[in-house]
């Protein structure tokens, strides 16, 4: 009974971290999907979702619903100012210096963030307490529950939008094929645009709502951003469901890792994981092999 | 006629040198890591040297002397804390080197200082640094072993037998870890967990539950902001209500802020004198300069002073000590630290010598507890 307690425990808060793994990976996938770049910037869209959030609420004292909207709302200008001043103008670039710019742009943020917020950790306070609740031998605090619930939501949005609306549909048809897409009359810069707008929206939110367990510093985008990309590999770059399993596998493994093998290797878990999918299977786990027609 | 004109330039050259000694200014080098992962430390530590390098000026010097300061930032790293020190040495000319900030820089730069025969008095608590001794290497952090000590005098107290450890994969927290395992051994206590994070961690319990499952009597928590605070708020969250042991690396408001105050509430640590003054008896040999440099500090930056900048107060001071008694070169400066006796600091009373390069004993920390959301201090 211990031992399963024990396990659920595990479970329960890997799956916690998976799922803003998932998040992240998601917003990596969108815009994959739609400039067939990987922006190395998107850690830092969580980030500053977290800090804007802090800032809203210490130095302009908003309530914590408005606090959440200006941390999104601010990110969201952010990310859409970088795709207008920095991937925009740079029309016939590849994709790999693409993404050198947005590391590039990754380090200038961090930097302007540390400059002007200071060094420091801070943490944003609980959404709704810090009563723990008992789930099956296993406790978790009511902000799991927020993750869990935005995650969920964020989930099936993405699925509603992307499959049963034009725009969803056109994003779809420009990751398929840019030049067809054009072609039949869709607006493909657009479509970077707003693949910017919902990207660096879901990191902002993402980092809110983690930043009440885990406190925000202006170098916690490092980190989460290369988890939340190995979650998008393991997902096969590019499948947003996969991308979810993905992230949710990570922090299950990470957190039973750390618990019944050794904490030590938390970070070396997620990364082998990564190495062993890139040179097993490159094209993800849940994404049947590609063919390209000659 | 030769003669004479001879021994005049060489009294005029004499008196000259002599002017040129009383006012010869003492050029302080330091290397701190202002930007990077270390920067908590590094920052304050310059802040607080340039704050006390000021003022000493204001007051025309010390003993007539003033003082010339350079500073280089090595954002943490050895190698360029290294270049930096040689060009501390060969360029700037310094007689005296204050930091590095943290152990691993510490380390790579001691040949330096060794073989250029510089005094270097360093922010960084390794005890590698100072153990064994060196001829021209000098600390002003206490030693973590003392505040390891600390924590098992403590434990000792409460009859607690069986410890668990959490402590951080970084070199502080592998340094405590080890002090911890090998001090625990040698008085007699049992270390049933042994628990490590990594410093990014966001969610420890993982290894929370593990140790809940070995059934101490109380955890050892060894790490910087934000880890140990994460470790509080999820003892907080899975209900353990197990008394916690933090280092005196959290030592200040900044951690009770994080964990907040419900978290917070019992934990254990041994701190700086410097987060608690304002609790010391007015007998306390610290309390008056330890009020004066907050006061200072808050003046100057509008921040608290952390333990940190008080590092580099104590390397100020001890210098400027050396000084007031006549040093300059960087022998002189060397000698003087060495027999210097008894000097009150922010870290503690030093006590430096010959077989001591530290100087700071167990009266450097005050073990506190944190109570609705501030420190009390447990006697």
């Amino acid at each position: 009974m211990e031992f399963f307690n024990q396990i659920t425990q595990y479970a329960i808060s890997g799956l916690s971290t998976g799922a803003i793994y998932a998040l992240i990976g998601l917003s990596f996938a969108i815009i994959f999907n739609s400039t067939g770049i990987i922006n190395f910037a998107q850690g830092e869209f969580v980030m500053l979702g977290g800090v804007l959030a802090i800032v809203s609420i210490t130095a302009l004292h908003l309530p914590m619903p408005a606090a959440v909207a200006v941390a999104v709302v601010g990110t969201t200008a952010v990310g859409l100012a970088f795709e207008r001043l920095a991937i925009r103008p740079l029309k016939n670039a590849t994709p790999l210096s693409l993404i050198i710019v947005t590391i590039g742009a990754s380090i200038l943020i961090r930097g302007l963030v540390m400059l002007i917020w200071g060094k420091d950790t801070k943490a944003l306070p609980p959404f709704s307490g810090d009563t723990p609740i008992e789930v099956a031998g296993a406790t978790i605090l009511p902000q799991h529950l927020w993750i869990f619930a935005v995650t969920l939501l964020v989930i099936v949005a993405s699925r509603l939008f992307f499959h049963h609306t034009i725009t969803g549909k056109a994003m779809r048809a420009c990751s398929f094929n840019r030049r067809a897409a054009s072609l039949v009359g869709i607006g493909v810069g657009r479509m970077v645009l707003l693949s910017f707008l919902i990207s660096s929206a879901l990191g902002a939110l993402a980092g809110v709502i983690i930043a009440p367990l885990t406190m925000t510093a202006y170098d916690v985008g490092v980190m989460l951003g290369l988890k939340g990309f190995c979650a998008a590999i393991m997902g096969g770059m590019g499948s947003g469901f996969g991308t979810v399993l993905g992230g949710l596998i990570l922090g299950v493994l990470e957190s039973l890792g750390a618990g019944l093998i050794s904490s030590g290797y938390k970070d070396a878990i997620a990364f082998f994981i990564l190495l062993l999918i890139l040179f097993v299977r490159p094209q993800g786990l849940f994404k049947k092999g590609e063919t390209d027609r000659v | 006629m030769r003669r004479i004109l001879g021994s005049v330039s060489l009294i005029m050259l004499l008196c000259s040198a002599n002017a040129a000694l009383a006012a010869a200014p003492v050029k302080i080098g330091a290397l701190f890591a202002v930007t990077g992962p270390a920067s908590f430390l590094g920052e304050p530590e310059k802040n607080t040297l340039e704050l006390l390098v000021k003022e000493a000026n204001a007051k025309g010097g010390i003993k007539g002397a003033k003082i010339e300061l350079v500073i280089y930032d090595t954002g943490g790293d050895a190698t360029k804390a290294v270049q930096l020190a040689n060009k501390l040495i060969k360029n700037d000319h310094v007689a005296v080197i204050v930091g590095p900030t943290t152990t691993g820089e510490t380390m790579a730069v001691i040949p330096i200082a060794e073989k250029e025969q510089i005094p270097l008095i360093s922010c960084a608590a390794g005890i590698k640094i100072t153990d064994p001794v060196k001829k021209w290497v000098f600390k002003t952090p206490a030693n973590d072993h003392v505040a390891a000590e600390k924590i098992f005098n403590q434990a000792e107290k409460l009859k607690q037998k069986n410890l668990a450890l959490i402590t951080v994969s970084d070199s502080f927290g592998a340094s405590g870890r080890e002090q911890l395992k090998a001090m625990a051994a040698k008085r007699g206590f049992k270390i049933v967990a042994d628990e490590v994070y990594s410093p990014k961690d966001t969610d420890m319990t993982p290894q929370l539950y593990k140790i809940k499952a070995a059934k101490p009597d109380a955890v050892i928590c060894w790490g910087t902001n934000p880890g140990p605070a994460v470790v509080a708020k999820n003892m907080h969250q899975l209900g353990l209500k197990i008394q916690l042991y933090q280092s005196h690396g959290v030592a200040s408001k900044k951690f009770i802020e994080l964990a907040g105050n419900e978290a917070a509430q019992g934990i254990m640590l041994p701190a700086g004198k410097l987060a608690v003054y304002h609790l010391l008896k007015k007998s306390d040999p610290q309390a008056k300069l330890l009020k004066d440099y907050a006061d200072d500090y808050k003046k100057a930056y509008g921040v608290e002073p952390s333990t940190f900048g008080g590092y580099a107060y104590d390397g100020f001071q001890i210098i400027g000590a050396a000084v007031k008694n006549g040093a300059a070169t960087p022998a002189q400066i060397r000698d003087e630290i060495e027999k210097q006796g008894r000097l009150v600091g922010v870290s503690g009373v030093f006590k430096m010598s010959p077989t001591d390069h530290n100087g700071l004993d167990l009266s450097a920390f005050e073990m506190v507890r944190i109570q609705n959301g501030d420190w009390t201090i447990v006697h």
